[in-house]
This record gives structure tokens, sequence and C-alpha cells, in this order.
């Protein structure tokens, strides 16, 4: 088997693990090192989640998407830096330090996928696998100028994604170009009936940059408060150019966005609160003290190995599923969640893609987001997909202040080609 | 931990407890006997093996892993759902209920929560007042948890060691409504389900830990439970967990019984609590740690779809249950009544019974329902330990009169005595053969000097004058004791209709 050799600089800090030599084989991707967010497991490989509480843990099996790459005679050269179990959005909260921007070094790369898509925009990898739970593979794409994208909710296997929260993220591609976020598609989407929520539905597409007649609806909600007008400009811009290119642009609404960070963060953080019951020191990471009785232990455990943002989502999501609050609020989140869900349909009877920014600002300035509330807050363009389960891509769209801006295209459900055509079709249309 | 502990106050007022009814609902757990894990593919056959020699990504909560439903577990709660009378929900989900314990893989466990697989169901027993209806409330699907080892005993152990093999066997929850009136009650209703989970091929009661039971109990005034007792005071009541057999189940609620009587003649007040039973000892004690009264945090489990499987359970044709079975034991066979309820109380006997009742069902029906299940439980011996060929050899003994009904139990415990030793045993013939039990043939007419019979029966009238002359003093009862002393010198050989007609013979030309 012909092996890739990969000693990389890494200026940014993108990678929590690196792999001097990668294996390869013929297919699709052969020869291509691809770069794999730490929290997908690597059989062999550590896999953290950028997080202490993983330390000296190496999964004994590959995800799904693993194995489907290296069958694709991909090279997995190493594990991405990202916020500690995805939970960030500019990829500080990490037990290995933050990623730096390569675009401006003194601003964050967006996260949780920082590390990937730092690695891409730095041309250390051509492209990297990232999740995405409220915009984790969106954001970065869009803060470090590069494509990402979050596919429909069941159309790529979950099986060894270590999981944040199981009803909003999906495993994704991001790259440089659209036609190699395409490419990869095609490798992702093979089916796999270890994960239960997803779908046989393969990805079988040559991206076709064709928007005559395509109806694109614009939500006023997506430039309203809180987007930066300079970075609305820019996509506005962008989806001018679409429609020179032959499309028609529709403005509409969406009244459900008014509730969506909240159904957002209380099902992510209520998921999370049990998901990550299960690291306490009994079955892998570092051991438990067995000297202690065995809820001290866990506590132990668990105080010393997550980091303070962790902490906090865990107390949130417990707080929100204990009995009397769960009617309050897990399951109004749900109902809001279904509003928004319910919302994006009716939108779709009438339009083809919705487009709009991807993150209402640029690149924050590393450590400018302290208070949680406001980091909150910048995820708010991009949950709406992940609460409906819709596919949604970011494109680059230019610059505001000399710093990137994503175009954000959302689809109706398992249409993922066609928000890659229109992503396409503006990718070609600049490059033009 | 305290025995009397679970009192919450005096009352002065003095109870009347002459109308008092006990009232027992049960929640059991089973452990379906599919070949796989309930959520992977490891094998369930996990008994006979090291620790943690069953397992995989999935049973060990691996990061990263994923659960997938076993369709045949499905399968087999929606057969004890049909046969409980039980509504298949239409939708039914499952959901994570999350705690912290060493044994607990993930943190969470998998179960179902506000939408179980089915409700509203029941099963009909022979309860203290004959024939009645315990009402089922619901039947849910969920995994085991794994299993704590505590070297050296769970009080003087330094560390507790981790079995997850057990981890993700299915089990099936039964809850029913509070119907059952007695310590009794609660133990024939759990013989009933076992008999109908083991018709249904769907459980094994015989492997260790496959069945454990939390019951609720409490004494109220006659009537309470129905809708115009509502009114009057709740006595309070005790949930008594995790009782791991069937005896133990009418054991730890009898205790239970009499302690609360107790506690209310007292005038104490019983407050809702958590006992936990002593099985050693046969008591129940409060357990007042935090971890019962925890809260679980259910919310539907997001790695699974829910279940829509009316359609499954309507394809599912149930084998015959044991009231059918019984009913045709009745016609076909003609046991009686008893017979045919004890001999269709257990699936192995039921089918131990019908290998041999060709032979003569009634005497088969009396040899297996009042002898062989007595022997068995004597030694604490199963069924399916005997070999239906050797009974059968046994009963075709008797009924052809080689042996005696007196000599043919005998052989039997021989028989049952070599097997719990060493697994195996002779056969009948030759255990007839060895303890020199065959009938004694009569070799000449009444009296002749080489008659077995009568030269016993000669001997024992010279040995017992006295019951001689009571017998010639009218004193019927004096031939009877003469007949069993005959039968005591012929070691049960002889053929007491023989024994009558010699003792008769020279008892009368002495008269």
């Amino acid at each position: 088997m012909p092996t890739l050799t990969f000693s990389p600089k890494d200026r940014y800090n993108a990678f929590i693990t690196t792999l001097n030599e990668a294996g390869t084989g013929p297919g699709k991707l052969s020869g291509i090192g691809i770069a794999v967010k730490d929290n997908i497991s690597t059989s062999g490989i550590p896999t953290t989640c950028a997080s202490r509480i993983l330390e000296g843990y190496i999964p004994p099996f590959d995800a799904h998407v693993v194995t489907l790459l290296k069958k694709a005679g991909a090279g997995i050269v190493g594990k991405t830096n990202m916020d500690e179990f995805g939970m960030g959005t500019t990829t500080e909260n990490s037990a290995f330090g933050p990623t730096k921007n390569p675009a401006d070094p003194s601003r964050v790369p967006g996260g949780s996928s920082g590390g990937s898509a730092a690695a891409i925009a730095a041309g250390m990898v051509r492209m990297a696998l990232g999740t995405d739970t409220g915009g984790s593979i969106r954001c970065p794409a869009a803060f470090c100028g590069i494509v990402g994208h979050k596919p429909t909710y069941g159309r790529v296997s979950r099986y060894g994604l270590i999981a944040y929260a199981n009803s909003l993220e999906q495993i994704g591609p991001m790259a440089r170009t659209v036609s190699d976020i395409s490419l990869l598609m095609e490798i992702l989407t093979a089916y796999d009936p270890r994960d239960s929520t997803s779908i046989n539905c393969p990805y079988a597409h040559t991206p076709d940059p064709d928007v005559h007649g395509l109806k694109i609806g614009v939500p006023e909600e997506y430039f309203g408060e809180g987007v930066d007008p300079r970075v609305a400009s820019v996509v506005w811009e962008g989806i001018s150019l679409l429609e020179r290119k032959g499309a028609e642009i529709i403005t509409c609404r969406m009244p459900s966005m008014a509730y969506a960070l909240a159904a957002y963060y209380v099902t992510c953080t209520s998921e999370a609160s049990s998901n990550l019951a299960r690291f306490d020191g009994v079955r892998y990471g570092h051991p438990a003290d067995t000297k202690l009785q065995w809820h001290e232990s866990f506590q132990d455990r668990r105080r010393n190995g997550f980091g303070t943002e962790v902490k906090r989502r865990i107390m949130l999501g417990t707080f929100a599923l204990s009995s009397g609050y769960y009617g309050k609020y897990y399951a109004k989140a749900q109902a809001a969640r279904q509003q928004v869900r319910t919302d994006f349909l009716r939108l779709f009877r009438s339009v083809d893609v919705i487009a709009g920014p991807t993150m209402p600002t640029v690149a924050f300035r590393l450590g400018e987001k302290t208070d949680p509330l406001s980091m909150y807050l910048s995820d708010i363009l991009t949950v709406p997909a992940n609460l409906a389960g819709i596919p949604a891509i970011s494109v680059p769209c230019g610059t505001s202040e000399g710093l990137p801006v994503g175009l954000q295209i959302m689809g109706p459900h398992f249409r993922d080609e066609r928000v890659i055509d229109v992503a396409y079709a503006y990718e070609l249309g600049v490059a033009r | 931990m305290t025995e009397t502990a679970g009192t919450t106050g005096q009352e002065n007022r003095v109870m009347d407890f002459s109308d008092d009814e006990v009232i027992i609902g049960l929640e059991i757990h089973c452990q379906l006997d599919t070949l796989t894990k309930l959520f992977c593919g490891c094998s369930t056959d996990y008994r006979d093996d090291g620790p943690n020699t069953h397992v995989c990504p999935i049973c060990l909560g691996l990061p990263g892993s994923l659960p997938r439903v076993n369709r045949k577990a499905i399968e087999y709660a929606l057969r004890v759902a049909k046969a409980l009378n039980c509504t298949i929900i239409e939708e039914s989900e499952f959901a994570r209920k999350n705690y912290f314990y060493p044994d607990l893989n993930k943190g969470f466990q998998i179960t179902q929560y506000d939408r179980p697989l089915a409700v509203r169901g029941y099963l009909d027993i022979e309860g203290d007042d004959g024939e009645k209806r315990v009402r089922i409330t619901r039947v849910h699907v969920e995994e085991d948890p794994g299993r704590l080892v505590h070297k050296g005993g769970a009080d003087r152990a330094k560390y507790t060691l981790v079995d997850y093999n057990r981890a993700g066997i299915p089990l099936i929850e039964i809850v029913t409504e509070p119907d059952i009136r007695s310590p009794k009650e609660a133990r024939k209703f759990l013989n009933k389900l076992r008999a109908t989970l083991e018709y249904l091929g769907v459980f094994d009661s015989e492997k260790e830990g496959s069945l454990r039971v939390d019951a609720n109990i409490s004494i109220q005034p006659k009537g309470w439970f129905t809708r115009e007792g509502k009114g009057k005071a709740d006595r309070g009541r005790a949930e008594v967990k995790n009782i791991s057999s069937y005896k133990g189940v009418e054991k730890a609620l009898t205790f239970e019984v009499t302690r609360q009587k107790n506690a209310l003649r007292r005038g104490q007040r019983l407050g809702t609590e958590t006992r936990h039973f002593v099985e050693t000892r046969g008591i129940t004690t409060s357990s007042r740690s935090k971890e019962m009264e925890q809260d679980y945090r259910y919310f539907p489990e997001p790695d699974l779809r829910p279940l829509q499987v009316c359609s499954w359970a309507e394809e599912i044709v149930l084998p015959e249950l044991p009231d059918a079975r019984r009913a045709r034991f009745l016609t076909q066979y003609g046991c009686s009544p008893i017979h045919a309820r004890t001999l269709t109380g257990d699936l192995r006997v039921a089918e131990f019974y019908e290998h041999i009742a060709t032979i003569d069902p009634v005497l088969a029906a009396t040899w297996v329902a009042d002898t062989l299940l007595g022997e068995l439980n004597y030694r604490d011996m199963g069924v399916s330990r005997v070999s239906p060929e050797s009974f059968r050899e046994l009963i075709v003994l008797v009924k052809e009169g080689s042996v005696t009904d007196k000599g043919g139990v005998e052989v039997l415990r021989s028989l049952l005595d070599q097997i719990k030793e060493s697994g195996s045993c002779e056969t009948p013939g030759e255990c007839v053969g060895r303890l020199g039990l065959r009938v004694l043939e009569r070799t000449g007419e009444t009296g002749a000097d080489d008659d077995p019979v009568a030269k016993a029966a000669r001997e024992v009238i010279a040995e017992q004058p006295q019951a001689v002359a009571d017998f010639h003093a009218g004193k019927k009862e004096a031939f009877n004791f003469l007949v069993g002393q005959v039968m005591k010198k012929t070691r049960g050989r002889a053929k007491p209709a023989d024994v009558n007609q010699v003792l008769s013979g020279i008892l009368g030309k002495e008269g």
C-alpha cells in the first residue's frame, strides 16, 4: 500500500494529532490526505474531542465515514482541533489551546470545526471532515474562507461520531472548492445500517452551475437585527450575482427564527447532558480513583476532566430535563423546533433554496467573546438548518474588513445536490 | 437500615382493622431469551463464560457507538403483549433513563417511558377466591445494565469489579394494576405469568437472574381502592425492590403484611417508602439511599426511531397457552381438573406429560402431577433432568403390575437420587431388579407352602397373636394392620389384592 508523508508546520494549531505517514489506496480519493475532526473515531489513533476527559482513549474501531474514506483510497493525516465536544463557536474551548485563523492569526477560525477549516485554509490539507450541530462546519468555513457543507440529517452515518447532540448533528465535508465537497459527498453518503437515524440515499451527482429559473428565498430575518450591515451587504452582492445568472430572488419571512436559538440551546444541552454521562473513568480514558467511593470518584473525574463550557452545558441540559422543568423547557423546545421545520417546509413550497449570510459577523478576535450568551447569539443563522434537519452549505462570497464572509444556501430535505449546485454556480460566477 | 422504619407519625385514634384488605401491584422484569442482545450482535449466552467476554463497543457504551434495535426482541415482547391481551401502541418510542452507576455503561439506560410498547391488558389466574383477572398496566422493552462483583462479599470487599456481559440483554417490564390481594395470589400470578412466557418461547425461567420483581404493597380499608372508597385516607405503602425469585416474592410480601399490620395496630402511620428484600433472612429493610429518590430526567432516545410495530403484532400467531392446554388435557386425556392445572402450569411438565400420556393418560397424570413433581421438588430438581423415556418405562412396569405403586415410588426415588448425584441413572427395569422390587408372583393356591405371599402371611400371623385375636374379636382395623405387616415383610413387593386374599383365607380357616 502506498503511503503519504505528512509533516506540516502547524502554525495555527489546527491539529491535535498528526500522522507522519498515512496509508492510501486506489479509489476516488486515491492519494489524498484528509484531516478528520477529533470527535470522529479513528481506530488506533487517539480521539480526544479536545477534552482532557478522553486523554489516553484510543478507539478500537473506525467511524463509518473513516472506513469509507480509507476505502476510497484517502489517507488520514491527522485529527483536528475543535471546541471541546463541539461546544463552541470559536475553537477556543479546547484542552489543546485555541486554533488561529489563517486569514488573520489574531482572529478565531470559528468553531467548533475550527481545526479542520484552518488546516484547509492554510493549505495543509485539501479536504477535511467536520461535524455540524448548530453551525460547526459552516461557521469556521465562513470565517476561514473555505467551503463547508452540513448534509441533510440522516444522509451521513453518525456511527463513530462521539455524540454531542444526536438529533442535530451531522458529519460533513469541508474543502477549498465546491467540486471537492461534491466528491466527498459521493463517498460519505454510503449507507450504514448501524445508524438507525440514517437513510439509504446515496449522493451520485456532478455539480451543475445552471441556476436559470431557480427561485431563491431570502428571509428578512437573515438580514435583521444583530447582523453586521457590512456582512449583509457583501452577502446581498453574492445573491445578486446569482440573480444575474438567471435566478429569481424572492424575499420571505421566517417568524420561527424568534425561537430557534432558544430551542436549539435547550435541545443540544439536554442531549449533551445525557451523552456525556458515560465519561466516568470506569471503562476508558483516565482511570477513576479506586480509593474513593464510586460517586466521589465520578465527581472527581468529571470535575477535572471537563472544561468550563462543557460543564456549563451539562448543567443547563440537566436542569432543562429535570422533573417539573421538562414541560417548560425540553417539551417547549421540541414544539418550537417543529415550528422551524414547518416554516421551512412552507417556504420550500414556493422557493427552491433559501439564501443568507452564514454568520452575522466576520471572525471574532481571539478572546473577544468572553460572555457565553453573546457567543451563543452568533449561531442564530446556522441553527435553523440543524433544527429542521435540512442541508446547508457555506461558500466564500468576498470579504468585509479584509476578512472572509460566507454565503449560506439551504435546501429541502435530501436535496443536498441542489444546494451544492447553487454554491457551485456562485463559485464559478465569482471565478469568471 | 432498620426493620421497622418508614413510620412517620403516631395516630391516637383507635382504628378498626378487621375489615382490611391487602393491595399488591407488581412490576416484573424478565430477560427475553433472544440469541443476541437488544442493541448489538453480542451473544446473550454469557452465564458460563468469563467476565466481559460478551461485549462490543455498543454494549460497553464506547463513545461513538450507536444502538440498533434487535427485531427479534421486539417480536418477543409483542408476543407477550398479545398473550397478555394488551393494546399495542401505534407509535411507541425508546427513552433514556439517566442516572450514574458503575454498572451502567452509558450513564443512562435505554428503556421506554411515556410511550411504551403496549398497554391495558390482563391475565386470568386462579386467585384466592377462584378465577380472577389481574389487569396489566403496561408492557415495555429495555436493556439490562451490567453487573457489579464485590470480591469477598458486598460488605467486606476492598474493591468492586464490573462485568458488562449482562449489559444490553433485552428485558421486558410488565406492570400490573394493584389487583392482587395476598402474597399467595402474587405467587400464583407469577407462576401463571412464567408459564405463559415459557409457552410463548420467549423466556427461560431456569436461567439465573432471568426474573426480577418490584412489589408495591399496602393495607387499606376494604373498598379503598374502588371509586366509592377513594375518599378514605391512604394508609401508605411500601415498594419492595429487586426480589429475584418466585418464592422470594411471596416471602417478602408475607413479611410486609405482618410488618405493616403491626405498625398500623400500634397506631403508626406508614409513609411511602422503598424497601429492600434480604433473601437470606426473609425480611425487608428500609432503603433510604438518595439513589432511590432521584430524578431520572427521561427524554426520547435520539439515536433510535420510534417503533411502529402494530403490523408486526398482527402477523404473530400465538401458540397454545396454558389455559387452552389445560382445557385440552381435560377433554383429550380425561385428567382431573387439579391434575390438568398442575400439569399445564409449567411448559416442561406439560410436554413431559404428553410424552408419556399415551400409555395410560390418567395413571400417567397421577404419576407426574402427584409423585414425580413432589419428589423433584423435594430434591430441588427440574423436570428437564428426567428423561421421559425412562419415566415411561417405569409407568409401564407399574401398569403391567411388574412393580407395585409403592415399589414404583421407591424406584423413582432411587433414580432421581442417581440423577442428582451423577447426572444419569440406570433403567427402571435394572433398578427394580437391583432393589428386588419385582412383584411377588403367586406360585400356588392360597396357603401353598412355596407361595411367598402365603409364607409371609403365616409368619405375620405367628408374630402378631394380639392382632389376630383382635381380628377374631371383630376388630376390622386389625385386619388392615396385618395386611400392612405382610406388605412390610415383602417390602412392598406383594400385590395388595393377593395379600388380602391370602390373609383372609388363612384367618378364615383358623376362624
